[in-house]
C-alpha cells in the first residue's frame, strides 16, 4: 500500500517556552525511532514542515532546531489565526501533528571556512536560529559568525536566553537592536532600525555569505546596505514564506512568479529573486 | 471494426456496469449535460459538450484525505483508503483527455499523490472524437485536435453521418472494455465522419513570449476588469488542480478535506497576518494566465490549457481565456510594429 502523502505523524510536546508576546517555541518528540531516523536522514537546515492540530488545520513554519540536535524538533510561531491558536492552546504532554521536512536548504556544506553574517528582524529569527545553532555545533568548520538582530521592542526579541548565551560566547559577534521607542530603561545594546545598525556594523563581504530574514520592509532596506558593503547577490540568502496547504508542489498557491516556495525554496539567493519580474507575486 | 448504434451508448454503459464497472458519461441533467455516474434510465448525450470536465472523476471537488478520532484532549489518526473503484469514463472529449497529461504530472512530480493515482489506475478512458465544435472551442490553438486519441484507452468515432459509433480500443484497458461490452458492440463496417473544424485563435508561443516580458503590463488591469472572482473558470477547467485543505470537527472526530480552490479567489494567497501578496484581481488573473502559459510550460514542457472552452462558456462576466490570449498576441504584434 502506498503512503498517504498528506498523513502527518503525531508528535508529543516535550517542552514549550513563551518567547515574546504571542510567540511560542515548542519542542516535539518523535513517535518512534523509525520516524525519527527517517526525519533526520532527510533534514537539512532551512527545510520546513506543516504543523497541525486535527480539527483546526495545518500551518507552515521552518524547523527552528538544527540537524545537529537529533532527539527532537522545535518550531517557533506566533499566535495569529485559527491554526496557530489551536497549536498554542496545546500543553506540554499533549500532541500535535507534523509533516515534513519539505523544501530545499541552506548550502552550508559549501560555506566551510567562510564568515557568516545573519541579519534578522522580529519573528524571522527562528528560520535562521536553526542555521546559527547548526554552525555553532560545528563551530570549527566555519569562520566568523556575526548576528545582527532587531525587533520593534525589547519584549519582541525572541530566544532571549539564547541571545544572552550567544553574547557570552567569545566566538560569536552578536548585535541586537530595538526600534526607537522600543527600548527599556535597562536596555544596553543598540537603538535603531536593523538596516542602520547593519550599516554601522559594516561587516566585511570578503569570504562571507549573508543570510537575511525579516519583515519585507527590513529586507527592502537591508539589501542595499549589503550591496554597498560589497556582498554580491549570489552570496545573500533569504528564506521565503507564503501561504501553503500541501507543502509538496501540488496545491498551487505558494508560487512567487515561477518559483514554488515549497519546492524551489524556501531558501533563495537574492540573485535568484532579482530575476523575478516582481518581488511579491 | 467494432460498432454500436449512436443511440445505444446506454446499452454499452449497462453492459459495462453489469461487468463491475462504475460508468460515467455525459448525461442529461435538467437543462444541462453533465459528466456523471450512469445509472439505468440515464440519458447519455454525445451531441453537447458537458459543462464539467473529466477531472471530476480523478480529483473530485471535495474528498476526505485525513481522519482522526477524538477522545478528550487526545486524537488518534485513522487510515483513509483511496478510492480505487474500477471505472469507465465514456465519451470524454479529446481536450479533457489531453488534460490528464497535466494532472498526471502535477500529482506525480517528485511526491506521489495516492488519492489521484488510485483513481487513475482504476480508470479506463473512452474518448469521443468531436465532429462538431462551438464558438468557444479552441483545442487547435493549444496543440490539440478534435479527433486526437492520445491518452485515451479507446476512442469512439462518429460514423455514417452520426448514426453509428466506431469503437477503437487503443490499450489493454480498452480491449478489456470490448470483452466486457459483449453484445453491446457489434462487428461491421462504417465510414468515420470528418472531425469538427476548429479554427486556430492564437499562437501559444506568441503568448508565452509576451508573458516573459510583460509581468508589469497595464494590459493585466484592462483584461481583468470584468472578473468577479467567482472561480467558475477554475472549477470547470480540466487542468486547474489547485486545492485547499480544510478541517472539520465534531466532538468525536475530525476530517481533513481537500477541496478545489482557485487562484481567482482573494483568500487564495491571503496570509493569516493580513498580508496578501496577490492583492487585486488583475494580479490573480495574471497568475491564472501565467500558470497555464508560462509556469507549467517552463516546468513540465506542457501547455497548461487544452482549449476546451468551458471557462468562456461559463463565465458570468463573458471573459474567455482564448480571447485574452488572442488579445495578448495582438498586443504583442502591435509592439513589434
Amino acid at each position: 500500500m502506498t503512503e498517504n502523502l498528506y498523513q502527518p505523524m503525531t508528535m508529543k510536546i516535550a517542552a514549550s517556552r513563551d518567547e515574546a508576546p504571542d510567540v511560542r517555541t515548542v519542542r516535539l518528540e518523535f513517535p518512534d525511532e523509525p520516524s525519527r531516523a527517517a526525519f533526520f536522514a532527510k533534514y537539512r537546515v532551512g527545510m520546513f514542515g506543516l504543523y497541525g492540530m486535527p480539527g483546526a488545520g495545518e500551518s507552515t513554519f521552518c524547523v527552528a532546531s538544527p540537524p545537529t540536535r537529533t532527539e527532537y524538533i522545535e518550531c517557533t510561531f506566533r499566535r495569529v489565526g485559527r491554526v496557530t491558536s489551536a497549536l498554542a492552546d496545546r500543553d506540554v504532554g499533549q500532541t500535535l501533528t507534523f509533516r515534513g521536512p519539505y523544501g530545499n536548504f541552506f548550502p552550508i556544506e559549501t560555506w566551510k571556512g567562510k564568515n557568516i553574517l545573519f541579519v534578522a528582524g522580529g519573528i524571522a529569527l527562528p528560520p535562521l536560529r536553526s542555521v546559527i545553532w547548526n554552525l555553532l555545533d560545528r563551530r570549527a568548520e566555519f569562520g566568523n559568525v556575526t548576528i545582527v538582530y532587531g525587533a520593534r521592542t525589547v519584549a519582541d526579541l525572541v530566544y532571549k536566553h539564547e541571545l544572552a548565551e550567544w553574547a557570552a560566547r567569545g566566538d560569536v559577534k552578536l548585535i541586537t537592536t530595538v526600534d526607537p521607542g522600543g527600548e527599556t530603561p535597562d536596555w544596553k545594546d543598540k537603538i535603531g532600525f536593523v538596516p542602520t545598525v547593519l550599516k554601522q556594523a559594516a561587516p566585511s563581504p570578503a569570504g562571507a555569505v549573508a543570510l537575511v530574514c525579516g519583515p519585507p520592509i527590513m529586507i527592502k532596506f537591508s539589501l542595499p546596505v549589503l550591496k554597498d558593503l560589497g556582498f554580491p547577490p549570489g552570496a545573500i540568502y533569504t528564506t521565503l514564506e507564503n501561504r501553503m496547504k500541501c507543502g509538496v508542489g501540488k496545491c498551487g498557491r505558494c508560487n512567487v512568479g515561477k518559483f514554488y516556495v515549497c519546492k524551489d525554496g524556501p531558501v533563495f539567493t537574492v540573485e535568484q529573486l532579482q530575476d523575478l519580474p516582481h518581488g511579491d507575486m | 471494426m467494432k460498432l454500436l448504434d449512436s443511440k445505444k451508448l446506454g446499452d454499452l454503459a449497462a453492459a459495462l456496469a453489469a461487468n463491475g464497472y462504475r460508468v460515467a458519461a455525459p448525461i442529461q441533467e435538467d437543462d444541462a449535460v453533465r459528466l456523471k455516474e450512469w445509472s439505468p434510465g440515464a440519458v447519455i448525450r454525445t451531441d453537447a459538450i458537458p459543462i464539467n470536465s473529466a477531472k471530476d472523476f480523478l480529483f473530485p471537488r471535495s474528498e476526505i484525505i485525513g481522519r482522526c478520532k477524538l477522545e478528550g484532549d487526545n486524537f488518534t489518526p485513522e487510515d483513509v483508503p483511496p478510492d480505487s473503484t474500477k471505472t469507465a469514463l465514456l465519451a470524454v472529449r479529446p481536450c479533457d483527455v489531453a488534460a490528464l497529461a497535466i494532472l498526471d504530472t502535477v500529482f506525480n512530480w517528485d511526491y506521489k499523490d495516492e488519492f489521484y493515482n488510485a483513481r487513475r489506475a482504476a480508470m479506463t478512458i473512452v474518448s469521443m472524437a468531436c465532429t462538431r465544435a462551438d464558438a468557444q472551442c479552441f483545442c487547435t490553438s493549444v496543440g490539440g485536435r478534435p479527433d486526437a486519441s492520445a491518452g485515451a484507452d479507446a476512442i469512439l468515432r462518429p460514423a455514417d453521418g452520426g448514426a453509428k459509433l466506431i469503437f477503437d480500443p487503443l490499450t489493454e484497458k480498452g480491449q478489456a472494455l470490448v470483452a466486457a461490452a459483449g453484445g453491446a458492440l457489434a462487428d461491421g463496417e462504417a465510414k468515420a465522419d470528418p472531425p469538427a473544424e476548429v479554427p486556430v485563435r492564437f499562437d501559444p508561443k506568441g503568448v508565452g513570449a509576451w508573458l516573459a516580458d510583460n509581468f508589469d503590463s497595464d494590459l493585466w488591469t484592462t483584461l481583468s476588469l470584468a472578473c468577479l472572482g467567482c472561480g467558475a473558470c477554475a472549477y470547470s477547467c480540466p487542468t486547474c488542480h489547485c486545492f485547499d485543505m480544510q478541517d472539520e470537527a465534531t466532538r468525536k472526530e475530525t476530517v481533513r478535506r481537500r477541496n478545489w480552490d482557485s487562484c481567482g479567489f482573494g483568500l487564495f494567497t491571503a496570509h493569516a497576518g493580513g498580508h496578501n501578496p496577490r492583492a487585486n484581481q488583475s494580479a490573480r488573473w495574471r497568475n491564472r494566465v501565467m500558470h497555464k502559459f508560462s509556469y507549467i510550460p517552463d516546468r513540465f514542457k506542457l501547455l497548461g490549457c487544452t482549449g476546451c472552452g468551458r471557462c468562456g462558456r461559463l463565465c458570468p462576466a463573458g471573459m474567455a481565456i482564448a480571447d485574452i490570449c488572442a488579445e495578448i498576441v495582438r498586443a504583442s504584434e502591435a509592439l513589434k510594429k
